[in-house]
């Protein structure tokens, strides 16, 4: 592996000089490991490990503490991080509203943040800093994708539907940036509801040609199986993450045949994601999720500016970060101005591979797109 | 608008009622005969829905899946009765709580430790599986009419059980005087964890029925929880007939409320306003349907307790 040699060799230049790698680089990561998002977390988290344990890294220390989707605990987390562990970078945490609590006060110390999922368009605009990097996506860009592919498909008439909340609204703002047709219908959900009869319903009696929805985690798996049993069979398209490995298998059959928009799949043809879906599933016994490809390139990317500079020289290290230069699963990757990813997004549909429920990759929706936010940013 | 679509979600509201009167049922039962605020009610309804989903794996057979979701969490909540709840009776409702707290918090966590993070598969045996065409053309999921009947006939059994049976009588007198039943030779710590394990065994048995058109995972009871609390509220504590009213009534109000408002506000509003207008206002539904019942009626609909 690229990285591991720099990694060593950079190590062992280290070692002959005597100097620079006289202390450890700490990593602080806040992510979610109880209640009913851990399931995120703990690919996020697992991810990271594989890279870290593949890179057999003696000078990266990595603190791991459970914010339980509560964004005081993740304040609270942050501060004790900062001020008792020294820690010279943060990471992990999964959800929007948590990173916005975090984040801005860590920058504005001085601490590097390099999220492994949340990308609030906040963070990515006027909001933006020199010290936040983002190594998966700005919210807004799978709901993007699905609208670009929806069009690809000659979609006309999309019924579009997200929990009422920020990163809900985003979501349906994402897919109208994009979408060209007209909207059979717009419905905003409470925030984890479970039962969508009234929804399916709406939808059935609408004529819609689509469905575009963005329900994560449970609240995906519910609509899914209940949409199957309703017998309606208007096309689905959603962003990857009510479609990821972890869930799959919980959705089962109801999931089959659904198209929906990624950053990455463990099929796509790159050295470095072959390397990590067969170190993954060997680490683990089981297949890696999107969050965990997150994960496992953020970790590559804090390895990749640790061989190139000293995280304590903030200006080198940042310098470092932004060059990117560390093979990503998703393939070719790099940041733009407001340190997002400008990356392709992919369509992908659930398949079976056996007993297993799983993705393929079957055309690319958006090529080496950035996010809309990029132009406000002024660091 | 069509009258199908009207009458399809009148169906709706209609079957989450009655899944939520199966939750609530349980906890109206225990608050009202042992003046108990369980807060792990919807950890129980959990334990249900993972046993169930364990069993469906293993045997293929939904109808087992239904049983082992029952006895799970009749046993679950007879544990705790025992371990837990029974040394609570005589604490004010705040020790109540901050003990079923803590159980909410062991049972999240051990049901991780036991099935892992990621949500269970769980789903509707292939003989219930899709829709059946009603008269007037609606096509409606067999499940979902099967939960209808299914609700139906357990709150007559409960009505039966209550009002003519032996345990009924008891389970009525321990409600009204426990020290003068005690007295009379009854053995009231049993009664209780018969009664616990009953109400357990409810929403173990809700959990799996309502896990195999949802998501088995990791924290699904909590917010069937609030959701009990404003039933039996609305209800009146104690009151199993209560508890079936209170559950329709939310359920019919939440769903029409979605369905209908934005549409109402769509007439004199642009589409994107009132589409998050009336979505905001259809998620404070319910609740402005119980402060408006607590007015009229301060005890609930069919409460007897001042």
């Amino acid at each position: 592996m690229k990285t591991r040699n720099l990694l060593l060799a950079a190590c062992a230049a280290a070692l002959i000089a005597g100097s620079a790698a006289a202390e450890a680089v700490k990593v602080g990561m806040i992510t979610t490991l109880s209640g009913g998002g851990a399931s995120l977390g703990v690919a996020i988290r697992d991810g990271f490990m594989l890279a870290v344990k593949q890179a057999g890294a003696k000078d990266l220390e990595v603190i791991v503490e459970d914010d339980q989707r509560k964004p005081d605990i993740a304040v609270q987390l942050a501060d004790r991080m900062i001020q008792s562990d020294k820690v010279d970078i943060l990471t992990g945490i999964v959800w929007s509203n948590l990173a916005m609590a975090v984040v801005p006060a860590a920058t504005a110390q001085g601490k590097f943040y390099i999220s492994p999922n949340a990308g609030p368009s906040a963070l990515a605009g006027k909001g933006c800093h020199k010290n936040y990097f983002n190594a998966a996506w700005q919210n807004d860009n799978l709901h993007e994708a699905a609208g670009a592919y929806a069009n690809q498909a000659g979609y006309k008439k999309s019924f579009i539907m997200a929990p009422n909340y920020p990163a809900g609204v985003d979501a349906l703002n994402g897919y109208k940036r994009f979408y060209k047709g007209e909207l059979a219908g717009e419905v905003f959900t409470k925030l984890g509801q479970k039962d969508y009869a009234s929804e399916i319903a709406q939808i059935r009696a609408s004529g819609a040609d689509s469905v575009f929805f963005f329900l994560p985690g449970g609240m995906g798996i519910a609509f899914l199986k209940q949409y199957a049993q309703s017998g309606v069979d208007i096309p689905l398209i959603g962003p990857a993450f009510s479609f990821d490995q972890d869930i799959l298998q919980a959705v089962g059959d109801a999931a089959l045949g659904v198209r929906n928009t990624s950053q990455w799949n463990k099929d796509l043809d790159n050295p470095a994601n072959k390397a990590f879906v067969e170190a993954f599933v060997a680490e683990y016994g089981r297949l890696p999720s999107l969050y965990a490809s997150q994960g496992y390139d953020t970790a590559n990317l804090i390895l990749s500016a640790m061989a190139k500079a000293d995280v304590k020289d903030a200006d080198a290290f940042r310098a470092a970060l932004e060059a990117a230069d560390f093979d990503s699963v998703r393939g070719a990757f790099k940041f733009g101005p407001n340190h997002h990813p400008i990356q392709n997004i992919y369509v992908r549909e659930v398949i079976k591979e056996g007993d297993v429920y799983t993705n393929k990759t079957i055309g690319v929706a958006l090529e080496n797109h950035a996010d809309a936010y990029a132009k406000d940013c002024k660091m | 608008m069509s009258l199908t679509l009207l009458v399809e979600q009148i169906l709706n509201g209609m079957q989450f009622g009655v899944t939520l009167f199966l939750t609530a049922s349980g906890l109206t039962l225990v608050f009202g005969v042992m003046g108990l605020i369980n807060l792990a009610h919807g950890s129980l309804f959990m334990v249900g829905a993972f046993a169930a989903a364990a069993t469906a794996a293993a045997t293929g057979s939904f109808l087992l899946a239904l049983a082992a979701s029952i006895a799970a969490a009749a046993a679950a909540g007879a544990i705790i009765e025992v371990g837990v709840i029974r040394r609570l009776y005589a604490r004010d409702h705040l020790d109540q709580v901050l003990a079923t707290f803590a159980l909410i918090l062991i049972f999240s966590e051990g049901t991780r430790w036991l099935f892992g993070s990621f949500p269970l598969y769980l789903s509707i045996p292939d003989a219930l599986a899709g829709p059946v065409t009603l008269p007037g053309g609606i096509r409606y999921p067999l499940y979902r009419l099967m939960t209808i009947g299914v609700g139906l006939v357990i709150a007559l059994g409960l009505y039966l059980l209550i009002t003519r049976t032996r345990l009924g009588i008891r389970i009525r007198a321990g409600e009204a005087d426990r020290e003068i039943v005690a007295a009379l030779g009854v053995d009231i710590s049993r009664l209780y964890t018969v009664v616990f394990a009953l109400g357990a065994a409810l929403a173990g048995l809700a959990g799996a029925l309502v896990g195999a058109i949802q998501s088995v995972q990791v924290g699904m009871g909590e917010p069937v929880l609030i959701l009990a609390f404003v039933v039996i509220v609305i209800g009146g504590i104690g009151s199993i007939r209560g508890s079936l009213v209170g559950a329709i009534l939310v359920g019919l109000t939440d769903t029409l409320g979605r369905f209908l408002l934005p549409g109402f506000f769509r007439l004199f509003m642009d589409n994107s306003a009132a589409t998050s207008v009336g979505s905001a206002l259809a998620s404070m539904l319910i609740y402005v349907l119980m402060a408006t019942i607590l007015i009229w009626r301060p005890t609930g609909l069919y409460g007897a307790r001042a």
